[in-house]
């Protein structure tokens, strides 16, 4: 069940981790989460100046309310354990495995995490993990990644190299994705975690990116990743609540504190009881009005 | 200290700033490029020399050539260069950070 002060995860904004200008304007464009990424995107001549540039970033630039999140490199490359050090000491939100397979590669990765709280003076527990999963095996494990540790913030599907993985490739429809997709979506609630979507690469066909961020917005995840700041409104407009759900969001939240004051243990609203899913969905609508700056100040609506 | 190669590191593009480190006898010699040199020069060379200074690098040419990079910019890259000049790309050096 999520919690009610768990945070809005609609947009993860890939960053190239040694992209001075790409870095400094990361936080203007209202992302709910930007990921540094120190992987893919880092030719390997260059990994140790993207380590220090995302470090030194960290230190001095402000990415305002964004969750800040480093995609490291692999268990299988020699460049993680720095990455892991140079992140923790940095005082990361989050740090992003990639080609996560097991939920021992989790615990392996936490153990490093506390190692380097501990050496750096970082409270111990405040580096948070989530799982990219890219392969079958990953899918397949999706449970276990999800639930292996306490740190975990959320798991995500990235979908190029799990199509190939699957020997087909990304089509349109994204028919190839749906059992991927729901495994994932269910291990991260399963754990309460986040469940993040991929990327959608082609910033040209517009409809598609929609189309699939509607499929996604309709599954249950809490949001996309994406690779360009023009898809960040696209998605929050997918997310965005109508007047009418925000009104029985503020019409369930009023009979709740009604009970509350009357002392009265069952809620209803126009003869229906209100129970927690109700509530709990109640608060996230509200939330995601107040991100899409739908309420005034006195809570009125004022979207168009 | 002296350098062990000469390095480089960044790129020529907007918000970057290259900075390459090539042994010297004597000295830190000091050149800098920047459309900006006149508004923020002093402020980019101390940063520069701050970093050298914590990898007791004291004999050394530098040329720095800039593109508007920002403070922390100029810091990672000329921590790179350095960690690269000494043939230690690998060892982080962590109290420099």
């Amino acid at each position: 069940m999520p919690a009610a002060d768990e945070r809005l995860r609609r947009t993860m904004m890939f960053v190239p981790g040694n992209n001075p200008g790409l870095i400094k304007d990361a936080g203007i464009f209202g992302a709910d989460s930007i990921m540094f990424d120190l992987e893919d995107a880092v030719s390997l001549a260059e990994k140790d100046s993207a380590r220090y540039l995302v470090y030194e970033a960290l230190q001095a630039l402000d990415f305002g309310q964004a969750e800040l999140v480093v995609r490291i490199n692999g268990l299988d490359t020699p460049f993680y354990e720095n990455d892991i050090k140079a992140m923790v000491k940095a005082g990361i939100d989050v740090i992003r495995l990639p080609k996560t397979e097991s939920a021992e590669m989790i615990r392996t990765l936490e153990d490093l995490v506390l190692t380097a709280e501990k050496e750096f003076g970082r409270p111990v527990g405040s580096t948070h993990l989530m799982a990219a999963i890219e392969s079958a095996k990953g899918v397949v494990n999706a449970n276990e990644i999800a639930a292996a540790s306490e740190r975990m913030i959320g798991i995500a599907l990235s979908a190029e190299d799990y199509t190939t993985d699957m020997k087909t490739h990304r089509y349109p429809d994204g028919q190839e994705l749906l059992y991927a997709r729901n495994v994932i979506l269910h291990a991260a609630r399963a754990a309460g975690v986040a469940a993040f979507d991929t990327v959608f690469t082609d910033l040209d066909d517009e409809e598609g990116f929609i189309r699939e961020t509607k499929l996604i917005h309709q599954l249950g995840y809490d949001g996309k990743s994406i690779i360009n700041p023009r898809q960040i409104p696209l998605v929050n407009a997918v997310y965005q609540p109508s007047e009418q759900e925000i009104l029985n969001a503020q019409n369930v939240l009023a009979a709740i504190e009604a009970a509350k004051q009357k002392g009265s243990g069952v809620i209803a609203l126009n003869g229906q009881m209100v129970d927690r899913p109700v509530a709990l969905r109640a608060e996230r609508v509200m939330k995601l009005a107040t991100a899409n700056h739908l309420l005034d100040a006195e809570g009125n609506y004022v979207g168009e | 200290m002296q350098i062990k190669q000469s390095a480089l590191a960044g790129t020529l593009e907007s918000s970057d700033v290259q900075i390459m480190l090539s042994p010297a006898k004597q000295g830190i010699q000091f050149d800098l490029v920047s459309d900006v040199a006149k508004q923020f020069g002093d402020q980019i060379k101390a940063t520069v020399l701050a970093v050298l200074a914590a990898y007791d690098i004291d004999q050394v040419t530098v040329k720095v050539v800039d593109k508007g990079a920002l403070d922390p910019v100029i810091k990672a890259r000329a921590i790179t260069a350095c960690q690269r000049a000494l043939a230690i790309a690998d060892q982080p050096q962590w109290e420099v950070l």
